[in-house]
């Protein structure tokens, strides 16, 4: 088993793994006490927009997707604001036409595009040394922007109403919450792929919120949960040669049943 | 002269074309206890929301202290509906009232906020529980405790919106109990659908159903609502005389 450790795409994959899961435990923490899951899916999905143009431009398409994904944050953010349609319809006009874009660009990008897969559904396996450290600085930005505006975050999360009386500009705050995850989505595309971003932004978060209730233990909590889920999917999926990012997300989906089942007895005893 | 806690004049406030408020015409001194009634879907909140700058007005003019609405300098304290708190939301109560307050970007709590927090909480009766989830208290306490967060502000002004929905009507006495102590240093709005549950307390009622009916002391309104007929019907079902009325 542990000759594994030994490859260095098993090294690149470890560190993914810690990388992904800084980012989920961290931005997760909000989606999920936010309650903006569906907002995140749609800018996940969106992201595969800026996936296809980097394609398109012959550039890396992890760079080209974090301006393309924090724009398509910014406007499902603008959208459900100040536009008077309702949310969830905005969100999943945006979520598709991102996809579409994405395909769109791929379609008249000349050639064959080999690892287009991976970009949906995740290749933990095969991330590249460039692709690690994009995800290590976007990780840092994502750490100081929330040791930065932990107060204002955890305003507009509670009681947003109550924020802007007391002087917050909470629809900033709000659209650069939306920005910290189109960033964590950039991060986790490589692992999960877009489609199945959502589970890590969701499921270490919501077990870490079933053992505490405060916002910097559940972060923790959650990145440890995320290392050992992420790290637990990726053995798995090495030892039965089962597709990693797939095998990831059956993981963490368990490990939310084991939880809540555990859970269950505790407040049954 | 005195300035006026909240001039509202003339205001008029549309959603949609539709009007939700008309002609509203209001004055609220620096020392007054009034509760605003009116059926749900009158303009009650959103009357509330003009004052904290929360909702714009399409026509008139509104002063909050002599100053425009929506300034955060503003001394208003604020207790919104209680329907729009999530019950599990990873939070205590010392961190729930520290955040009333609030300073800015990049300004961390000061020894001097957590001070007011511990104050504001003996206040209202909630220090013991300092240390306690949300999520663990009774709806009064949960109300006590975003009362405190208003107060830690050290406001001149609170508005308080359906404050007794979540409360057990034996806790409401006590509730009553804490507002006729903060009264004595700040004006007091509350909003209420239910005039029976109200005005055994405050000094003055504000009959509200998109246009303003009536405003004036409590021993006054019965006889004015029951010529108003377009005031809420459930008013004078509600027990008139023997509960507007005060003993005297």
């Amino acid at each position: 088993m542990t000759g594994i450790l030994e490859y260095s795409f098993m090294q690149n994959a470890f560190l993914a793994a810690v990388l992904v899961s800084v980012a989920c435990g961290l931005v997760g923490t909000y989606v999920v006490i936010k309650r903006i899951v569906f907002i995140s899916g749609g800018i996940s999905h969106a992201a595969f927009g800026g996936i296809g143009l980097g394609y398109f431009l012959g550039i890396n398409p992890i760079m080209a997707a974090i301006p393309f994904s924090i724009l398509s944050s910014l406007i499902m953010g603008i959208t459900s604001k100040k536009v008077k349609i309702s949310e969830d319809t905005a969100i999943g006009i945006l979520w598709s036409f991102g996809m579409a874009i994405g395909i769109i660009f791929i379609n008249l990008t000349p050639g064959y595009v080999p690892d287009l897969m991976s970009y949906l559904f995740g290749s933990i396996l095969t991330v590249p040394v460039n692709d690690i450290i994009i995800m290590f600085l976007l990780d840092l930005i994502i750490i100081i922007t929330v040791l930065l505006f932990y107060r204002e975050f955890q305003g507009i999360s509670f009681d947003e109403e109550f924020s802007q009386v007391i002087g917050m500009p909470t629809t900033y705050i709000y659209l650069l919450l939306l920005s910290m995850v189109a960033l964590s989505v950039v991060v986790m595309i490589k692992v999960v792929g877009v489609i199945l971003v959502i589970a890590l932004l969701t499921i270490p978060a919501a077990i870490a919120k079933q053992y505490t209730y405060k916002i910097g233990h559940m972060m923790v909590l959650a990145v440890i949960l995320g290392i050992i889920l992420t790290i637990g999917g990726l053995f798995v999926s090495y030892i039965f040669n089962l597709a990693s990012g797939a095998t990831i997300v059956l993981v963490l989906s368990l490990g939310f049943i084991c939880s809540s089942v555990i859970q269950k007895l505790r407040n049954a005893l | 002269m005195v300035v006026n806690a909240v001039e509202i004049n003339d205001v008029c406030v549309k959603f949609n074309k539709h009007p939700v408020l008309q002609d509203i015409n209001l004055s609220i001194e620096i020392n007054d206890f009034l509760a605003i009634i009116g059926p749900n879907g009158g303009g009650k909140s959103t009357l509330l929301k003009i004052i904290l700058g929360l909702v714009t007005v399409d026509q008139g003019e509104v002063k909050i202290f002599g100053e425009d609405p929506g300034n955060p300098s503003n001394p208003i304290g604020y207790l919104p509906q209680h329907v729009s708190f999530d019950p599990d939301f990873p939070i205590n109560v010392f961190e729930t009232v520290l955040s009333g307050r609030y300073h800015g970007f990049f300004k961390k709590y000061s020894d001097e906020d957590r001070i007011k927090v511990t104050d504001a909480l003996r206040e209202v009766g909630m220090l013991e529980m300092q240390d306690r989830q949300m999520s663990q208290l009774s709806g009064g306490q949960m109300q006590r405790v975003f009362i405190a967060r208003a107060i830690v502000r050290e406001p001149k002004l609170l508005l308080l919106d359906e404050p007794m929905a979540s409360i057990d009507p034996e806790m409401q006495n006590s509730f009553y109990n804490l507002l006729l102590k903060l009264r004595e240093r700040m004006a007091i709005v509350l909003v209420s659908h239910d005039v029976g549950a109200v005005s055994s307390h405050v000094e003055n009622i504000a009959c509200l159903n998109r246009k303003l009916y009536y405003h004036g002391a409590v021993e006054y309104a019965a006889a004015s609502l029951e010529k108003m007929y377009k005031c809420p019907i459930d008013l004078l079902s509600h027990g008139i005389p023997h509960r507007v009325l005060k003993k005297h």
